[in-house]
């Protein structure tokens, strides 16, 4: 007789036949059977947090920080509304995540029954795909795809909702080595006759612009753009999604486009001639207003989802595919190419670029009495060598750390680009701790955003992650107060954090280190100290400069060239 | 640009919750549906799905592509990139008293509708055409006789030797 499991043991021998190290989860009543089920293995580890989106965005940390799924495991009702925010922050950035939902008994569904939610109906408009499984015959496949599709194309977060009857119920266990579904096929490879015809547009450019995003990391090209680059000589910027993915140290790169871009990387893809835009997608923050983008350019766009092509920018050439591939076919095409790049005309475009890069855009007061978050973070880069992996949140102190953290390699900058979550940050870096045990993690942060997921500080307790908390505490939801000190005459409705809790003290009661940090003279030695403590939390609260503003900044609607850069150095 | 109108012909696998995801990307996009049916083929592993929609070049481009993104779309076609048929199919129900009776039966023949219930007072007639022909035959009848319309939404096949199939 074949030996027949349960649908809660299935769940944990097809996780186990994944390949999943970590599940993140929190139990309740209609998952109750596969936490049972979790208590009799040991292959595959479970992560208590304190707070359903807290797993969700360590599991997204974890999937960021290393290219394997990311792996949630929460109950019915409560359980799946808690984590939607997180399914929707992954949905945003295309992260691949598979979080198994508890559901009510298949006969109660639809009866409003207790800790009852339609979780395929409500998480529907934010993930990759969404399944509900009726009977636990197919529970394994279910789980093969549920991987395949998060994994494969363009990724993304899928929902497994699970009944509970349906985790009681019996069935033989087989895991698919291979699933095939006739209507998911994404297109790996570029098409032949588009990538020759970019190579041309390429070659041809007097004034050449390469534009990389997030795509070149979830799609493992980071080696091929680079060789890609070096080997054509031309200058690249990358969004805040894609930094990492060339080197920010290396002189060909421009540092960050956008609405908190670099002076030269903005003026550069308003000027340039030819822009190649890689795993990017044109997104608003990026682009500013759409008739104004990049005027006198040939666009070539390459990313493996056809339906970012062409949505908010028209491109003269799209290349569908993944972009690893379609870049070493370029690289191929590129070395055989009897025309090769105009030298003089490139040496020119050089020039120019150098004499926006001189204006130094990220300039700031070093004189100042009050800590500047932009020296913290630039003395947390020095310190940590560059090596670190640097989680945030959302607001001006995560624009900071993308404009002074200069990250040399993929996978080390983990932030929330498309949806903007606070309260990623903490949770995140528990993910990418995990996955990294030996590495520096720093979760930057604001008092804002850190009270947003502040509980999971008891999860980092119990398993023992030594995170380097960088709160940068301007008392103020920065961002907020900026638009506000803009755009709303000064009017500061509602961004002034009051009542903010003694943060030294709320680390120690959660049994980590806490220290406050209130001059700029105790900044570098408050870092070498936290970074010494290699086996605690450190909780660093920085007490900083209330009215620094993010520069330079492109209001929104605006073009590339209409940047502001600080306010003293426009009337200079 | 125009806005244009667009029969978009869609094979999916018939799983539950097909159909709200196509009907939610709508609503979640903004864009609109005119009408939009669905049944099972031949092969009842697949549902076909007609949406009729309108909008520009570049927003059908991005309905196309973001139906094309769901991961139960098998397979879809413009069908207005091309020759095709559209039929849509009404039910209705007309008072049928007195003179109108003889009046009514007379329209329905014109229209080639049929007469498929009948009572002392009241006919149901059905009636199979483009939206233009149905438009038609309510018009011509007295809006006062009209008890109840059902129309079906448009169904919609290419003409030619080409077909939308696995």
């Amino acid at each position: 007789m074949v030996l027949e499991l349960t649908g809660a043991e299935i769940l944990m021998s097809a996780l186990k036949d994944e390949g999943v190290e970590y599940v993140f989860g929190y139990p309740g009543g209609a998952v109750l059977h596969i936490y049972d089920a979790l208590y009799k293995q040991e292959d595959v580890k479970h992560i208590l947090v304190r707070h359903e989106q807290g797993a969700t965005h360590a599991a997204d940390g974890y999937a960021r920080s290393t290219g394997r799924p990311g792996v949630v495991l929460v109950t019915s009702g409560p359980g799946a509304t808690n984590a939607v925010t997180g399914i929707a922050t992954a949905y945003m950035d295309s992260i691949p995540m598979v979080i198994i939902t508890g559901q009510v008994h298949t006969w109660a569904i639809g009866s409003d029954a207790f800790q009852e939610v339609d979780s395929v109906g409500i998480t529907r408009p934010c993930v990759k795909h969404n399944f509900l499984v009726k009977d636990v015959k197919d529970l394994a496949t279910t789980i093969k795809k549920a991987f395949y599709i998060a994994t494969t194309g363009r990724p993304g977060p899928v929902v497994v909702d699970v009944p509970k009857d349906v985790t009681a119920n019996k069935a033989e266990y087989a895991y698919p080595k291979k699933v095939a579904l006739r209507s998911y096929k994404p297109v790996v490879e570029g098409h032949p006759g588009q990538i020759k015809k970019a190579v041309e547009l390429i070659l041809a450019a007097k004034r050449p612009m390469i534009y990389s995003g997030g795509g070149v990391i979830l799609g493992e090209a980071s080696k091929s753009l680079t060789e890609f680059v070096r080997l054509l000589g031309y200058p690249i910027t990358q969004t805040l999604m894609g930094l990492g993915a060339y080197p920010a140290t290396d002189k060909q790169s421009l540092g960050m486009l956008g609405m908190h871009g670099t002076y030269e990387s903005n003026m550069a893809m308003h000027e340039c001639d030819m822009l190649l835009a890689i795993g990017a997608r044109f997104d608003d923050r990026v682009v500013g207003k759409a008739e104004l983008f990049s005027p006198g350019s040939k666009k070539i766009h390459v990313d493996i989802d056809p339906s970012s092509i062409s949505k908010s920018v028209r491109v003269d050439v799209p290349i569908v595919g993944s972009v690893g591939n379609v870049l070493d076919e370029m690289i191929k095409l590129i070395k055989a190419a009897r025309k090769q790049p105009d030298k003089a005309a490139l040496a020119a475009w050089w020039k120019q670029i150098d004499q926006w890069r001189a204006k130094d855009c990220l300039r700031y007061d070093h004189k100042s009495k009050l800590i500047k978050p932009q020296f913290v973070l630039e003395k947390l880069y020095q310190h940590t060598k560059g090596e670190a992996f640097v989680t945030s949140d959302v607001g001006q102190h995560q624009m900071w750390a993308a404009q002074f953290y200069k990250f040399d390699k993929p996978r080390r900058w983990i932030n929330s680009g498309g949806l903007g979550t606070m309260g990623f940050g903490l949770p995140a870096a528990m993910g990418v701790q995990l996955a990294h045990p030996k590495s520096t993690v720093a979760c930057v942060t604001g008092e804002a955003s850190i009270m947003m997921c502040i509980q999971e500080l008891s999860t980092c307790k119990q398993y023992g992650l030594p995170l380097k908390i960088i709160n940068l505490n301007n008392r103020y939801m920065g961002m907020v107060r900026q638009w506000q000190e803009f755009f709303y005459k000064g009017r500061y409705s509602h961004s002034y954090m009051d009542a903010l809790p003694d943060f030294v003290k709320l680390a120690e009661s959660f049994g980590h280190v806490g220290m406050k940090i209130e001059k700029p003279g105790d900044v570098e030695p408050a870092l070498k100290e936290a970074l010494k403590l290699k086996d605690r939390l450190v909780f660093m609260d920085f007490i900083t400069d209330q009215t620094e503003n993010v520069y330079p900044m492109i209001q929104a609607g605006k073009g590339h060239h209409e940047m502001h850069l600080s306010p003293e150095r426009e009337l200079a | 640009m125009n806005n244009m109108r667009h029969i978009i012909s869609i094979l999916m696998e018939n799983e539950s919750g097909a159909l709200s995801r196509v009907a939610g990307l709508f609503s979640a996009r903004g864009y609109n549906i005119e009408s939009l049916t669905v049944a099972p083929t031949e092969d009842p592993s697949l549902s076909r799905m007609t949406l009729v929609t309108n909008g520009t070049d570049d927003i059908v481009e991005q309905i196309t592509k973001q139906l094309n993104k769901l991961i139960d779309v098998v397979k879809l076609l413009d069908l207005t990139e091309g020759p095709h048929i559209e039929r849509e199919m009404m039910l209705i129900k007309v008072k049928a008293t007195g003179e109108a009776r003889e009046e009514i039966k007379r329209l329905a023949d014109i229209f080639r509708g049929h007469i498929i219930d009948v009572t002392g007072t009241s006919y149901v007639i059905e009636l199979t055409g483009t939206g233009e022909k149905i438009d038609g035959f309510i018009q011509s009848l007295d809006g006062k006789s009209i008890m109840e319309v059902v129309r079906s939404g448009v169904s919609g096949i290419a003409r030619g030797a080409k077909s939308l199939k696995v």
